[in-house]
């Protein structure tokens, strides 16, 4: 039986990939970013997951306006890397898990989530830099992948609630897997952060630890949050953070918190980490 | 029917990027999306102007682009996601961008964020703004 063993937060801030690319992660600006995801990645490749969810939200790369899906489940045996305006970063291509995610996909719809399926889909940063941020800069990714993409771009985004019971379906979908594996769930974005108006460059780190020590102890209350206080406390953007409440849907209601890490900025967000051990 | 009021429409310096923006802006979005491909980042490059005829914006959008009004676009139903290409296709990093939209120097919005952002309270309705003024 596959089980998910673990959760992880972690920000997907383009610039900490541009950073990355530009070989410009020694500048001590981007050191502070970086070493707070050294602990993280020892812990990983001691961990040695079999396959990882990664949800995050696309920015106008697979999706434009033309198709908003509000979730969709990538099903390919790969996905490239896209181009954002600045050509495709160099990253390796990302290898899929489509038995798993076939298998997720049609255990959420019986169990009333719609999923989009894609069986082919570009990916953007909000899913490489993470990968980046817990697995280095590698030529070759160490597991395949399920891209979870949720609508954060046009308002509404799904529901901190929706979000977190899409991730209870997830963990039943792994959960009824026949083969023993050890899967990963992310979830991507946030903190706060506003990237668009006069308002922008807005951070709140008080909402943001709170939001840290709820997902460890008290998810079901962030669940209730609606969105406007979301982009009232956290930026307009900062409402993408309920794609961390997938993540710790799929948990138990009780996990260890294993490591925890907070800076501002990287560029205009704060970033935020967090894992959480599913094992206790 | 009277317009329904957003609650959101209440926070300040912020234009949500709704189903009725969406809607508005869908002709600038799909233009900003062309420029996913470096071939039309070369065309546009080479006649801003010319380019801009395969697209049906109103002609307020239109000049919004030409003239880089980065918080007009949004106004006018552009997504922050969609217009940061333009920005990239004009060689701006994105934090350039973010402090055009603020009426900040770079170097002052970069300072802002280094010393931990705009700081939420003061920011959180349109009437606090208004008081300021």
């Amino acid at each position: 039986m596959a089980k998910i063993v673990a959760g992880i937060g972690c920000s997907h801030v383009p610039a900490i990939g541009a950073a990355l690319d530009l070989g410009k992660n020694g500048e001590p600006y981007w050191v502070r970013v970086f070493s707070g995801f050294e602990e993280s990645q020892k812990w990983i490749a001691k961990e040695k997951p079999d396959v990882c969810i990664v949800v995050f939200n696309d920015h106008a790369t697979a999706f434009s306006v033309e198709m908003i899906p509000t979730f969709a489940i990538g099903c390919a045996a790969e996905f490239a890397p896209a181009d954002e305006g600045w050509g495709p970063r160099p990253v390796p291509v990302v290898p899929g898990h489509p038995e798993l995610a076939n298998h997720i996909a049609q255990s959420c719809i019986l169990d009333e989530f719609d999923l989009t399926i894609c069986n082919k889909m570009e990916v953007d940063h909000g899913l490489t830099v993470p990968m980046n941020l817990l697995f280095g800069k590698v030529d070759k990714w160490p597991c395949p992948i399920i891209p979870l993409a949720v609508n954060v771009v046009q308002f509404p985004p799904p529901t901190g609630n929706r979000c977190f019971n899409l991730g209870k379906a997830i963990r039943k979908a792994v959960e009824s897997y026949p083969e023993d594996l050890k899967v990963m769930i992310f979830g991507t974005g946030g903190m706060s952060h506003q990237i668009s108006g006069p308002r922008a460059g807005l951070i709140n780190s008080h909402f943001d630890k709170n939001f840290l020590d709820g997902l460890t102890g008290d998810p079901v209350a962030l669940t209730k949050m609606r969105h406007v206080e979301y982009m009232r406390e956290a930026g307009a953007e900062g409402v993408e953070m309920v794609m961390w409440l997938v993540m710790r849907g799929a948990l138990n209601e009780s996990v260890k918190e294993v490591r925890r890490f907070y800076t501002v900025p990287a560029s205009n967000t704060a970033v935020g980490h967090i894992i959480l051990d599913n094992r206790v | 029917m009277t317009k329904a009021t957003k609650e959101y429409d209440n926070i300040p310096g912020t234009f949500v990027f709704d189903a009725e923006r969406s809607r508005q802006g869908y002709h600038i979005n799909m233009f900003c999306m062309s420029l996913l491909k470096a071939e039309n980042r070369a065309e546009f490059k080479a006649n801003e102007a010319k380019y801009l005829d395969k697209f049906p914006m109103t002609a307020e959008q239109r000049d919004s682009v030409l003239k880089r009004q980065w918080n007009r676009m949004l106004e006018l139903g552009g997504n922050i996601y969609f217009t940061a290409k333009l920005g990239a296709t004009d060689g701006l990093s994105f934090q350039q961008v973010a402090a055009m939209m603020t009426g900040k120097t770079q170097e002052e919005y970069a300072k802002m964020m280094l010393d931990g952002g705009r700081n939420p309270d003061g920011n959180r309705y349109k009437s606090e703004w208004e008081n300021k003024k």
